[in-house]
Formats: C-alpha cells, structure tokens, sequence
C-alpha cells in the first residue's frame, strides 16, 4: 500500500513554476521585444536586440569582465579554501570557535561585506594602504579595482569552499595516510597522490556552485564599485540591471539577461557532464 | 616547535577572516574627527555617536523590522511548503520523481537576473510594488528547492514502518504527517530555516527593484543606499553593519554545526 503524495508536492510545484518557470518564458518573449516601460511601448522586434548584442562593445566588455572575475575568483577561493580546510581538520583545541570564526565572512550579508571593503580600500584613510604604507587607489584604478572585487569575493565566500571541503577530507579513511606514510611518502606526495584523487568529486561539486554563483554576481560590485571606474569592473549581472531599471530598456534588458541564463545553463551542463564521468 | 608555526598558521587564517569585521566594529566606535585620519588605528576615546545617530536619525528602526518580518515569514512559508513537498518526495508514490528533484535542482541554479524583470513586471501589475509581500512571495519560492532539498533528506532517514504504522492505527497521510514525520525530523527543519532566514536576510538584487521607500525596504538596500548629504558617513554606516550583523554572528556561533550539517546536504550529496 502506497499513499499518493501529489497533493503533497503541489503547492511547491505551483509556486515554484509560477515564480520561476513561467518569469523564464515571459523574459525569452521580451527579449524579443522592443519594450520602453515608462512610455507603454511594446513592439516586436524578432531578433533585432540579439543582432545588437553582437555588436555591443559594452556587452562583449561585460562580458570579458564576467569571465576574468570568474576565473580568479574561483581559483584563488578553491586554493586559499583547500588550504584552510586543511589546517582546520587537524585536531586542536578551540577547534569549533575557529571554525566559527572562519564562517563569519559567509554568514555577513553580501551588499556589508561591499561596504566594510570599500572602507578597507579607501586611499586616504583605508587601513589597507596603511598598513602596506602605500597611497594606492584600489576602487579608482582601472587595473585595481576589478582585482580588489575578486579578493572581496574571495575573503567572502572561501568559507563556503572550506565547509564542503572539511565535509570531503572527513570522509577519507586514515589508514589511507598511514600507509603512505608506511611507504615512505613525504608530505607533498600524500597531498597529490592521496588527498587530492579523493577529494576531487567534492572539487568539482564545489566548482559547480561556485562558478554560477561568481558568474551572475551582482551585489558585491554593484555596491564596491557600481560596475566603475569606466565600466571596467561591470560584469553581465550589472550590465543588465542598468539597461533595465536605470535607462528602462525591458527588451534589451531581458536580452542580457538571457544571455546570463544560457550562459549558466552551459555552465552546469559542462560540469554535471564532468561530474557524472567521473562518478562512472 | 612545529606546534606553534601551526597556531601561527591558525591565528592568521583567523585574523583573515575576522578582521574586516573587527576594523568595521573599531570605526563604528571612533568619533568622526578620528575617522578622517591614519593613525590612529584604534580611536583614542571610544564613542556610541554612531549607534544613537543610526536609531535616532533614520530610517534604520523601520527598515531592520521590514527585514525581520520578510525573512521570518519567508522562512515559516518555504518550510511549510517545503516540507510537504520532502515527506511526499521521500516518504509516498509520485510519478516522475526523479524528474521533480531535477527540477527542483535546476531553479536552484537559476540567475537571479533573468527573473527580475519580468518578476518586476508582474508584480507592478499586481500592485505589489513596494510590499512585504512582494519579496516574501519571491524569497519562499527562490528558497524552496534548498528546503526540498534538506527536507527530503531528513525525511528519508526516517524508517517507512513508522509511517506505515501510523497509517495502520488509522491516521490519514496528512495526520500521519505531521503527528509523527514532523516531530522526529525537527533537527531538518532548524538546518534548512537558519539557512534561509540568513539567505532572506542578506537578499539584495530582488529587494533592490521591488522595493521603493521605507515601507519595505530591506537592510541589504538600506546600507547599499546609505544616505549621506555630503561625504559618505563611514561611522554611521560602519554602525549599521555591525548592528545588522550581530543577528548573523549569534547564529552562526550557536547553530555552527546545523549550519555546516546544512551546507554540505545541500552539495554534497547533490
């Protein structure tokens, strides 16, 4: 005897089609209009914001910023967060207030840690450049400011990367180390022919979701440095967000935002395709 | 000797991540004149200036229980969806399971962007702008599938003769729910509330477009926009964050183990 339990899930599936599902197909048909929200201009226009995508040096900017901020990010947070993981799963007293202490920058909200940052950053009177004793512009630079956002986003979400990898290094038996070690294996070699094979399938789960979560980052740089200076730290996420509530564009607007979905979309498919060959 | 390169080695990872928040809390408490200046690194006479203008001044109060009522809300709705949703997932026959936790896991993974703008036009047309009810609505739904998510799994753990002797002795599913499901994966739902009450907390890009005045504006928007007349009030917004991020801190050092336990159900066993 089994219970039916479609009621069960129904309201989940309902909200979750109509707040998610249904936003999804509305924002494909507007991408395919030429839609001005203050005026009630609607008009469709085929693929025309597409073709216009294409020869929008803003968005191929954009772009390029995603990507770059993507990248370092990712891999600066996967090594500093292997490496804290590491040092947290030894055994020590006070063990549990410092791994606390390690989650704080996770649990701060994104826009405060922006904020905190762009304080820590300030040229005259940031403690940054104090306490380097130098006079650097992080935010107003060019070059700076898209780095000084990866090394926020790093300091912020390392400790998600830590959790996940703690949870992968619990999970690998210890006559494992011991019998390298038995073998005459010296600290590195365990490192790479040991902990690494078997961590990589928490590796790469970490990367699916870190990789998503930088790829449409908007709160961070929206609030350190609003996509400036000259648009050189503004990512796709940001770019959009201008087109559709600051010049009220909805139809090129939803165009960019398509573009992040499929791009996301990519994203997870390229990964869950690595994880799942890996599994077999 | 080794011993104590490796507290070394602790002590600055700690430094690391504690620190940002340590310097906020120093300039929350230098007077203004102290601000402006480098050294000194810590204030020479520590002031409360910061946390009396804060309350007294503005908008602050109203805008900490506009975020205090959305995200408790947000919480007690997706936990209540979400468990229905997880003891049905885990405990009774539907077609296309697997087809339904694919689902639910994809949503997951959907940016936020390409939601907003019709999300925004939907609820203008609804006459929900600048409502509670706007972000509640949108945050139970985005918050569902890590609710499903954990639920299920908790759900799971539990032995199916409990359920089918609670259906033997008479009681019909929805009774057997949650008479005798939900009182033994209550552990479940203190993981997946802490992790979504701290994701409707910190919630910003939503908050940020459906929200226009202080009636419902968030604590994430209010410090992104802090007001300034002339130069930006680093004190007062250095205040603002620590306030907002005691809340945060308490739960993190209380519930660290759900919160890790959370974490890891939510990615590692997807």
């Amino acid at each position: 005897m089994k219970d039916s339990g479609n009621r069960f899930v129904m309201p989940a599936l309902v909200l979750l089609s109509l707040v998610t599902i249904y936003p999804i197909i509305y924002v494909f048909y507007l991408s395919l209009h030429r839609r001005l929200l203050i005026f009630d201009i609607s008009r469709f226009v085929g693929i025309d914001n597409y073709i216009f995508l294409f020869k929008d040096d803003r968005f191929w900017n954009a772009l390029k910023n995603t990507v770059y901020f993507t990248t370092l990010s990712v891999s600066l947070e996967l090594i500093l967060g292997l490496a804290i993981a590491m040092l947290l799963n030894k055994s020590f007293r006070f063990k549990g207030v410092a791994r606390a202490l390690v989650l704080i920058p996770w649990a701060i909200p994104t826009v405060v840690s922006a904020r905190m940052w762009e304080w820590i950053y300030n040229t005259d009177f940031g403690i940054l450049n104090y306490l380097i004793g130098a006079k650097i512009n992080w935010l107003g630079s060019p070059f700076w400011a898209i780095n000084a956002a990866v090394f926020m986003d790093a300091w912020k979400t390392t400790p998600f990367v830590v959790i996940l990898l703690m949870a992968g290094l619990q999970v690998i038996p210890l006559e494992l180390y011991q019998a390298a070690r038995i073998d005459g294996a010296n600290a590195w070699q365990i490192f790479r022919r040991v902990t690494l094979p078997l961590l990589k399938p928490v590796i790469l789960v970490v990367l699916i979701f870190r990789t998503l979560d930088a790829f449409r980052v908007f709160d961070a740089i929206y609030v350190l440095t609003g996509g400036g200076p000259a648009n050189t730290t503004e990512t796709l996420s940001i770019y959009a967000y201008k087109v559709l509530f600051q010049t009220l564009q909805f139809g090129y607007g939803s165009t960019l935002s398509v573009v992040v979905f499929l791009c996301t979309g990519a994203i997870s498919i390229f990964y869950i395709r690595l994880l799942s060959r890996g599994m077999r | 000797m080794k011993k104590t390169g490796f507290y070394l080695l602790l002590l600055m990872v700690v430094l690391y991540c504690s620190g940002p928040l340590l310097w906020q809390f120093i300039t929350s408490i230098k007077p203004d004149a102290e601000l402006t200046r480098i050294p000194p690194v810590f204030p020479t006479e520590a002031t409360m200036g910061h946390y009396i203008s804060i309350f007294k001044g503005h908008p602050f109060p109203r805008i900490i229980i506009n975020s205090a009522i959305i995200a408790a809300s947000t919480t007690i709705l997706s936990i209540i969806i979400g468990s229905l949703a997880g003891f049905g997932l885990a405990k009774l026959k539907i077609r296309y399971k697997t087809l339904i936790l694919g689902f639910v896991l994809s949503v997951s993974m959907f940016p936020p962007i390409a939601t907003v703008s019709p999300l925004y036009i939907i609820i203008r047309a609804l006459g929900l702008r600048d409502t509670w009810l706007a972000l509640i609505i949108t945050y139970t739904t985005f918050s569902l599938p890590l609710s499903i998510w954990i639920l299920t799994n908790f759900f799971r753990e539990i032995p199916d003769e409990l359920y089918r002797a609670a259906r033997v002795d008479g009681c019909s599913p929805f009774q057997a729910f949650y008479k005798i499901m939900l009182p033994l994966s209550a552990p479940g739902f203190f993981t997946a509330a802490i992790l979504i009450f701290i994701f409707s907390w910190n919630e910003f890009l939503f908050a940020l477009t459906f929200t226009s005045t202080t009636a419902s504006r968030t604590i994430p928007v209010g410090i992104a926009l802090f007001p300034g007349l002339h130069e930006v009030p680093w004190g007062d917004i250095a205040a603002a964050s620590v306030v907002v991020t005691i809340p945060l801190i308490i739960l993190v050092f209380a519930f660290q183990k759900r919160i890790i336990e959370g974490l890891t159900a939510g990615a590692v066993k997807g």
